[in-house]
């Protein structure tokens, strides 16, 4: 399906995802990699400019951008690696250490703070029997606090992987928590 | 919340008419609305005849700093023989702002046909939406739409046969609010850090790629069919001389009914606060508000008379920025409050400017201290003395962003700070 992507929205897809795959070598030799690498470089002039979507496009098949990735990403757009790591890690969504299968990101910013994102987000730690930004023993969870994520209406906002849910309360944490395990 | 919100206040659903209403997601839905009747008018209308109906109609961009749209267009070159660039700014993460979100999940067809029109306007051959990263389900449904588009010839060569052609490509962020910031979000498209550069040059003559740009908001692009399509005199009979039309309030925090609402310009805050969202849940006092999204000034339970204008908010001290009021009731601890809006411009600072960098730290920091019980009376004066470092002196306004709600807080609210130093006790009830 994804091999029939439009090239205007190829370097748009949704990069965190609960499913991964667990691609051994560079990515960009995989027939899906070379597909989403071409259609990205037709839509800039320069090819740095296919820098963050193809950082994107690691992350939705791994969960994560390793150093190995990063290096490959840099040789296919002649960068170095370490400009590739200056990009990396100064965006925060780039995770640069394997995350937990649902990544749960908890709005605590000025319209969330008012509707207890601090208590969200510490029962959600509770619930997930986790640090902030350690993924839990199991594998299935890695809690961390986000700024505003644009949805302060329905505060307070927790982003899952690539789902937003809103008007989160403290006690309905638990409930959460059990179905993402549950699947 | 459900759509279409009811309330007392009536309000003009000219933008929002088709938020909540699923059908119109779809190209075919968008068709059957009248979709795309006015990118058909725009093809037979010269760039220059397009700009002059937005210039006339005063609008005035809805990123924040309001400045009027038809002008920036006309300070793209003319025959510069360069590829001209659009950039629609949906980075949208100016806390209490949710706006562009609600057009993009319900009406994207809207944004891109306010997109290819004004591309037009500016002769630009490529448009670039820069989506926010985390906005993943509001980009799915803007992709889908993206690709009905060109596949029915809206989008790409000889545009409904007009011989004109213009490519368009969503582009997502990847979490940084300083992308939001015009040449931030140009530097962070080239495959950069997102970090502003120092004006000039300015966007028209040296933006994306080194070539002519527009950086225009997702609400300010997805005004502009109506405009087209009604003319400008049609579009002033709403609002006042100075901010004409209409505009989506984004309301959050301590209300009955938070929500997105379109509401004419120069209804008063008041109303805005009690009328269309209800007051204040146990109709429990207002003890501030925050009227345009974190960057803009508090202002107290007595200021709520003002008019929801640009210059009705600036008189009133504040500003209208994202028109994003933030309500808080008479329990909220302001210092905390304020204190948690530091802290995301701390976090947010790209770390260019020594001033931003370090202040919006060090008054974290400070706020912090005084909250937990270690404050002391110079600390305000310090904070004071940093409103006075971070205004005005670095490359882009983050900076300032923080100082005023900082410093109307100060001036506002001094005896909550002064009973956590001396008392570590809160004056909110
Ligand atoms: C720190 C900072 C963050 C900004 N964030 C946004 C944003 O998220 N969305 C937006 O449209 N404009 C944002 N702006 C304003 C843009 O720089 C720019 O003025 C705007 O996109 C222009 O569009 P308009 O003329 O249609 O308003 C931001 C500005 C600053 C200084
Ligand atoms: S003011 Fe702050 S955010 Fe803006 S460029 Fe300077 S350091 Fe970066
Ligand atoms: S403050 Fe939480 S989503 Fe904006």
């Amino acid at each position: 399906m994804s091999r029939d992507l439009h090239p205007a929205v190829a370097g748009a897809q949704p990069f965190q995802r609960a499913e991964r795959e667990h691609i051994e070598g560079p990515i960009f030799e995989t027939a899906e990699g070379r597909d989403r690498l071409e259609k990205i470089l037709t839509r800039y002039p320069v090819k740095r400019g296919a820098l963050l979507p193809l950082l994107h496009f690691v992350q939705e098949k791994k969960g994560w951008i390793s150093a190995d990735d990063m290096v490959e990403v840099a040789a296919v757009l002649d960068l170095t690696p370490a400009y590739v790591h200056s990009i990396a890690t100064f965006y925060t969504m780039y995770n640069k250490h394997p995350v937990g299968r649902h990544l749960v990101q908890v709005c605590t910013c000025i319209s969330c703070h008012l509707h207890d994102g601090d208590a969200v987000l510490e029962r959600f730690l509770q619930e997930t029997e986790t640090r902030e930004g350690e993924m839990s023993e199991d594998g299935k969870f890695t809690v961390i606090e986000a700024e505003c994520l644009g949805a302060c209406g329905f505060a307070t906002v927790v982003q899952v992987n690539d789902e937003y849910y809103e008007n989160v309360r403290p006690e309905t944490v638990p409930e959460i928590v059990q179905e993402l395990r549950d699947r | 919340m459900g759509y279409p919100h009811s309330h007392d206040l009536e309000t003009t659903t000219l933008l929002s008419r088709y938020i909540g209403d699923p059908e119109a997601k779809t190209l075919s839905g968008w068709l059957e609305r009248g979709g795309y009747e006015t990118l058909r008018q725009a093809l037979v209308m010269s760039p220059d005849d397009i700009t002059t109906v937005v210039k006339d109609s005063g609008l005035r961009g809805r990123g924040g700093a309001g400045f009027p749209t038809g002008l920036k267009w006309t300070f793209m070159p003319r025959d510069s023989g360069k590829p001209h660039y659009l950039c629609c700014n949906a980075d949208e993460s100016e806390p209490g702002a949710f706006k562009d979100r609600e057009i993009m999940r319900w009406t994207p067809h809207l944004l891109i046909e306010g997109c290819m029109i004004s591309a037009r306007a500016i002769g630009a051959q490529h448009i670039y939406i820069y989506v926010r990263g985390e906005f993943f389900p509001v980009s799915r449904v803007l992709n889908e739409a993206v690709v009905e588009a060109y596949e029915a010839g809206y989008i790409g060569e000889n545009i409904q046969g007009s011989g004109w052609s213009c490519d368009l490509t969503v582009h997502l962020g990847a979490g940084a609010y300083i992308a939001g910031e015009e040449t931030g979000l140009m530097n962070s498209i080239q495959g950069n850090r997102a970090e502003p550069w120092m004006k000039p040059p300015f966007p028209a003559q040296s933006g994306v790629f080194g070539m002519p740009t527009t950086v225009n908001n997702v609400e300010t692009l997805a005004t502009v069919p109506m405009i087209v399509d009604n003319g400008s005199d049609w579009y002033r009979q709403w609002g006042t001389e100075r901010s004409p039309g209409t505009k989506l309030w984004c309301c959050s925090g301590h209300l009955k009914r938070p929500g997105n609402y379109e509401l004419e310009l120069g209804i008063p805050l008041k109303d805005v606060i009690y009328e269309v969202c209800g007051g204040i849940p146990d109709d429990r006092a207002l003890r501030a508000v925050i009227p345009g999204g974190s960057s803009t000034a508090f202002l107290t339970g007595d200021e709520l008379d003002c008019s929801t204008t640009y210059e009705g908010l600036a008189e009133a001290g504040s500003a209208l920025g994202t028109a994003s009021p933030i309500v808080m009731d008479e329990s909220t601890c302001i210092l905390s409050a304020m204190r948690r809006i530091a802290q995301f411009y701390a976090h947010e600072s790209c770390g260019q400017c020594v001033q931003c960098r370090e202040g919006t730290s060090w008054v974290t920091k400070i706020l912090r201290r005084i909250e937990e019980g270690d404050g002391r009376m110079q600390d305000l004066d310090t904070l004071y003395e940093l409103c006075e470092q971070l205004t005005g002196r670095t490359i882009c306004v983050l900076a300032d962003s923080v100082v005023f709600p900082l410093r109307s807080s100060l001036d506002k609210f001094r005896d909550e700070y002064e009973a956590h130093i001396k008392t570590n006790s809160c004056t909110a009830t």
